[in-house]
């Protein structure tokens, strides 16, 4: 083989090289395009125009009658209180029982803990129809009225789980040596606990409250076996999908979508002036 | 370790963990696995909706729940299956790109495919209902332009709830993936250039298997998760494409036969138990979580 055989079979390697890239980099993009296409969809819809008050699938022009009467629909209102509400305490009782445990798991080496990682662990698999069906015989057998209350408790549930896991997995980073200086210091394990660890577990915590609230804000297959007659937003958009959907709909998830992303980019951001 | 912070943690270690761990544990414990020997309890119960069920130990029913429904559990294992094998082959490469080449903006991909996390479950699966319908942005245009006949239909077939299973497990199968192939040393890849691999064998015999823990951790959560789903049924699907889920709903609030809606959920169960079982044997139980969020 001469050298310029060589050279030129090396070219069409790095130009095999570099065409498969290509691909590669022109398929994630397409993929990227197509998970993002129901948003589109979503934010478009709510400046549809519609004669019925019920979504066309027509273009028929572009309005913001939808957002000036965003909550007019009285029961998809309260519907959307109720996830807010559910999502915010969800949120906070999942996280302050959360991080004590993340704490003794990530630190500690105990008897019960491999038990523990795989109650945790089926807790974030479980199907959701299997946590929603269970918690519903338990309500049944208790004889316990299906409401707000069982809603929170089904929430709270599913939350811990998923909380444990993020807070965990920021504690284990920790250099345990600050707090052995504190301790060294003369602090107690309380005082270490506040002045050191917490600060610098804070933005786990926080990352677990956000993920807790979105997973909370969405559910819909527990919360529809244990929400008795009390809907909430994503309960009530499924009871109307056979009847028709209003645009409202529509509206208020562009809001909520746009709320999460702007708290999400504030994070993010707040992460990095931490950082850097 | 040196033995100082050991022995300075043995007082208290020992209590220190069970504390920690309680509130979380007695919540676990009374919220999800207390209703998980309910719903056990329930499916082995007899009696009707009049008079209300009592225990029992009657196992008939899941003799009578495979008989009655084994075309829905089949094909909840099949759309599961499928779905599941789907994602994978289609985020892979995504997964792969974002960690191997997506240099500075990693974090701005990761948060683009994350993005329709923000947007509720329900509203994501009506979107596509809306896309795929008969007359829709897809099919009314292709109808439009003549390029499909006017009988075209891609709503109620299982096509188009398989499609809506995919899409919706994008993000939990991306994020194992990434998480994996970020962690594959990249000197190894480049050993294996080193010694005349094509990049293609490189991928095969040396990415490939280095990213397997998050391929199996991904299958588990969205395989599990897919199987038990009613909801891209419901929306996108019609009588034909019933799944599991579907009649659990169906049976606890229609026909209120709680012990079959018990039944079928703890054949679920079962799956979720073989499942995690053998991911457990072949990872380990802390690795599990790792890949879980």
């Amino acid at each position: 083989m001469s050298a310029v055989d060589t050279i030129s079979a090396q070219g069409g390697f790095l130009r095999r090289i570099g065409l498969a890239r290509a691909v590669l980099a022109a398929y994630s993009m397409a993929f990227l395009i197509y998970t993002l296409v129901p948003i589109a969809v979503m934010i478009a819809f709510s400046f549809n125009q519609s004669p019925h008050s019920r979504v066309s699938l027509k273009w028929l022009g572009f309005t913001t009658r939808w957002y000036r009467n965003a909550f007019v629909i009285q029961d998809l209102t309260v519907a959307m209180w109720h996830s807010l509400e559910v999502a915010f305490v969800a949120m906070i009782v999942s996280v302050v029982l959360a991080t004590p445990l993340a704490l003794a798991l990530a630190r500690y080496r105990f008897k019960a803990k491999g038990v523990t990682d795989i109650v945790i662990f089926a807790d974030i698999a479980a199907p959701a129809v299997v946590v929603g069906a269970s918690l519903l015989s338990l309500f049944l057998t208790l004889n316990l009225p299906r409401g707000l209350l069982t809603i929170f408790i089904a929430h709270i549930a599913f939350d811990i789980a998923f909380a444990v896991v993020v807070i965990r997995a920021r504690v284990s980073v920790l250099d345990r040596a600050l707090d052995r200086a504190a301790a060294d210091l003369g602090a107690t394990p309380w005082v270490a606990f506040w002045t050191v660890t917490f600060p610098l577990i804070l933005p786990g915590i926080v990352g677990a409250g956000l993920l807790a609230f979105a997973l909370s804000i969405d559910d819909l297959i527990i919360t529809s076996f244990v929400a008795g007659q009390t809907l909430t937003f994503p309960l009530w958009v499924y009871g109307a999908v056979k009847t028709g959907i209003p645009p409202q709909v529509f509206v208020l998830s562009t809001l909520i979508f746009a709320g999460g992303v702007l708290i999400a980019l504030l994070n993010s951001g707040m992460a990095h002036r931490r950082e850097g | 370790m040196t033995s100082a912070p050991r022995v300075r943690r043995l007082g208290r270690g020992a209590v220190a963990p069970y504390l920690l761990s309680l509130p979380s544990w007695l919540y676990l414990t009374v919220f999800f696995v207390v209703p998980l020997v309910a719903m056990l309890s329930m499916s082995l119960a007899t009696g009707n909706p009049l008079v209300g069920y009592v225990f029992s130990w009657h196992f008939a029913e899941f003799a009578r729940a495979v008989d009655q429904y084994w075309v829905q559990l089949v094909r909840s294992f099949w759309y599961g299956t499928l779905s599941t094998f789907l994602t994978l082959v289609l985020t892979y490469p995504v997964a792969y790109w974002i960690a191997f080449h997506g240099g500075r903006h990693k974090g701005t991909f990761l948060f683009l495919i994350l993005l329709p996390f923000f947007v509720s479950f329900v509203i994501r699966t009506l979107a596509w209902q809306f896309l795929l319908s008969d007359q829709g942005l897809i099919l009314g245009t292709l109808k439009s332009w003549g390029l499909l006949p006017e009988t075209t239909y891609l709503l109620s077939t299982s096509t188009a709830v398989i499609g809506g299973l995919v899409y919706n497990s994008v993000a939990y199968y991306v994020l194992p993936l990434y998480v994996a192939l970020e962690k594959v040393d990249r000197r190894v890849v480049r050993a294996a250039g080193d010694l005349y691999a094509s990049p293609a064998q490189a991928f095969w015999r040396v990415v490939l298997p280095l990213s397997a823990p998050g391929i199996f951790a991904g299958f588990l959560l969205v395989f599990v998760t897919n199987v038990g789903d009613f909801v891209n049924a419901a929306v996108l699907g019609g009588p034909g494409t019933r799944m599991v889920g579907n009649i659990i709903q169906y049976n606890f609030f229609d026909a209120q036969n709680y012990p079959m809606a018990a039944t079928l959920s703890s054949i679920l169960m079962f799956l979720l138990i073989v499942a995690i079982y053998l991911y457990a044997r072949v990872f380990g139980t802390e690795s599990i979580q790792e890949y879980a969020t």
